[in-house]
């Protein structure tokens, strides 16, 4: 981080949401609060500032293989609220793995709000994987709100890999995430997501399987502690044949709660879509069995919540 | 050394209370194998969870090498030294094989000298170290992995649950090995194994017969298991093997 302008606030949070220790290898954009503050394009991935809103065009070039492309957010103003508009146009048979990801550390009294809209335009037999961490930290009255919106648009026979994770600090989220996909496009979300204090977290899939031979496979895992609250809403439509399976696997404690919604629409004979839903609070015999192990009862917890979410 | 002393158990249902286990005293010695066996219901299963601290006994005292560890937690007994293998192996979501054998080693450990424990109880170490313990594997590997995590906590007292229950008779005969292992490499501790099966039976240095709730012998087992042969506290080991003979036709035949 030498050469960026990055205080210790601030590479706590990128080490947070991007894993990002140093300057990142490939193309990136670094924006903390309100502004870019490092950007380097490669030269098969340009990244380029929109003109008419906050965001940027990240362009891949197509046949751009094992590449990366980090763009994460940090805001540390109490009181700063954005709407960002980031889109991603993947190219053909391209393969690469983009890293987005927002911290906010919040020690004031006013809400800090970023909103990251991102759009994908995914090419023909393109592969990505997108990993998106959101992180808040910060002792203030003020919430950190994170609503990311996401839509992706899958061309034939492309694939994207989703890794959506929100483990701690995020007071309020409203995520939308709307997909279509081309014939034989492939579309697997892994969300991860534990919310404890008051906090709450709504998480919203629109998933359209438009293409002969297409699929996708939405996977929530969460956690809800004390008394926070998380609604699941995940519906997959299917106009083709096509397969489609969601699942929600949540542990409720404390007094958390949590509405699961999973809907199915299938408008062709051949579509073949699966929910599956359980809520619970954790078993008792996978607390006793890791009590016989010498573990205490709250041990065993957190053994079991990292298992179940890692 | 364990000892029981006068362990009563009554559980409440709609029938009123009912007694599970009736005033049995026993002692456990070191560097011995006991294996308890009786009639199914008889109130086996509950004593070894009492033991472990996983039920609480109406009345009675249970002394661990002098302690009195009757009020002691799960997670205490645990830690001074005994193990409890689950009838019916706990499984979980996102924790590895990895991850439950270092919890129960208690320490960290690389994953070679996790192999080792894997290897001992018969599996191919290098394909279920990173599994998760999930329905994703057999009762058989279930069991051995349960096993595994009981030889790395290498507890004073080590207690398995009917290890013969929930696998096939194919597995059972090579679990028996393990068993036969333990017996011999045993040092400064000692064993209690749940169990029906007469070639467990066979390698026990004393057998204890619980039956409806009462301790109704014990002693070393030749004197004990004449007296138990096809009955169902020892199931009969001809029939065992030909049972597993019949197994191991048919999957040879698959």
């Amino acid at each position: 981080m030498s050469e960026l302008k990055v205080d210790e606030i601030q590479k706590r949070l990128l080490a947070e949401v991007a894993d990002l220790h140093e300057i990142p290898v490939g193309a990136f954009n670094i924006r903390s609060n309100g502004g870019s503050i490092g950007r380097v394009s490669t030269a098969n991935i340009e990244i380029t500032s929109k003109e008419d809103v906050s965001g940027i065009d990240v362009r891949i070039k197509p046949g751009t293989k094992r590449e990366s492309v980090h763009i994460p957010v940090v805001m540390t103003v109490s009181g700063l609220t954005e709407i960002v508009y980031n889109d991603f146009y993947i190219g053909e048979d391209s393969d690469v793995t983009i890293v987005a990801g927002c911290g906010i550390d919040n020690c004031g009294p006013k809400d800090s709000e970023h909103d990251g809209i991102h759009r994908f335009f995914v090419g023909k037999g393109a592969r990505v994987k997108y990993v998106e961490k959101h992180y808040g930290s910060g002792d203030g009255k003020g919430k950190r709100i994170l609503n990311p919106g996401t839509e992706v648009y899958m061309e034939e026979d492309s694939y994207m890999e989703m890794d959506m994770v929100q483990i701690k600090g995020v007071d309020d989220t409203n995520r939308t995430s709307v997909a279509e996909l081309a014939k034989g496009a492939k579309l697997v979300v892994r969300e991860r997501l534990m919310t404890h204090g008051e906090q709450n977290a709504v998480s919203i899939y629109n998933v359209t399987l438009n293409g002969e031979g297409s699929s996708a496979d939405v996977v929530s895992r969460s956690v809800a502690r004390d008394d926070s609250y998380q609604k699941f809403d995940a519906k997959i439509i299917g106009n083709a044949p096509c397969s489609g399976h969601t699942e929600c696997d949540s542990i409720i404690m404390d007094n958390g709660r949590i509405l699961a919604v999973p809907g199915l629409e299938a408008n062709n004979v051949d579509a073949e879509l699966f929910h599956e839903a359980a809520i619970g609070k954790i078993a008792g015999d996978q607390l006793i069995k890791l009590m016989t192990l010498g573990l205490t009862e709250a041990e065993a917890e957190e053994q079991i919540v990292n298992g179940f979410l890692k | 050394m364990l000892e029981l002393k006068n362990i009563t158990f009554d559980v409440n249902d709609e029938d009123g209370a009912k007694e599970i286990i009736k005033d049995v005293s026993l002692t456990i010695p070191d560097n011995k194998m006991i294996v308890v066996t009786g009639p199914n219901g008889g109130g086996k299963s509950t004593l070894a969870r009492i033991i472990a601290g996983i039920e609480k006994p109406t009345s009675g005292r249970i002394y661990f090498n002098g302690e009195d560890i009757t009020d002691m937690s799960i997670t205490d007994r645990a830690k001074s030294g005994i193990g409890f293998a689950f009838q019916q192996p706990v499984k979980f979501k996102g924790i590895r094989v990895v991850d439950l054998i270092r919890l129960a080693k208690g320490s960290e450990l690389s994953v070679a000298d996790a192999c080792t424990y894997l290897s001992e109880v018969g599996l191919c170490a290098r394909e279920y170290i990173d599994r998760e313990v999930n329905s994703s594997l057999s009762g058989g590997e279930l069991k051995r992995i349960e096993i595994a995590t009981i030889l790395a906590k290498a507890s004073k007292l080590s207690i398995f649950d009917e290890p013969e229950a929930g696998i096939d008779l194919w597995s059972f005969q090579n679990l028996i090995q393990v068993f036969e292992s333990m017996r011999d490499n045993i040092h400064d501790s000692s064993i209690m194994i749940i169990s029906h099966q007469e070639r467990i039976l066979n390698i026990a240095d004393e057998i204890v017969v619980i039956r409806n709730g009462v301790l109704a012998a014990q002693g070393p087992k030749d004197e004990i298991l004449p007296t138990l042969l096809h009955t169902e506290s020892a199931v009969d080991g001809y029939c065992f093997k030909q049972q597993g003979k019949a197994a191991r036709a048919a999957a040879a035949a698959n």
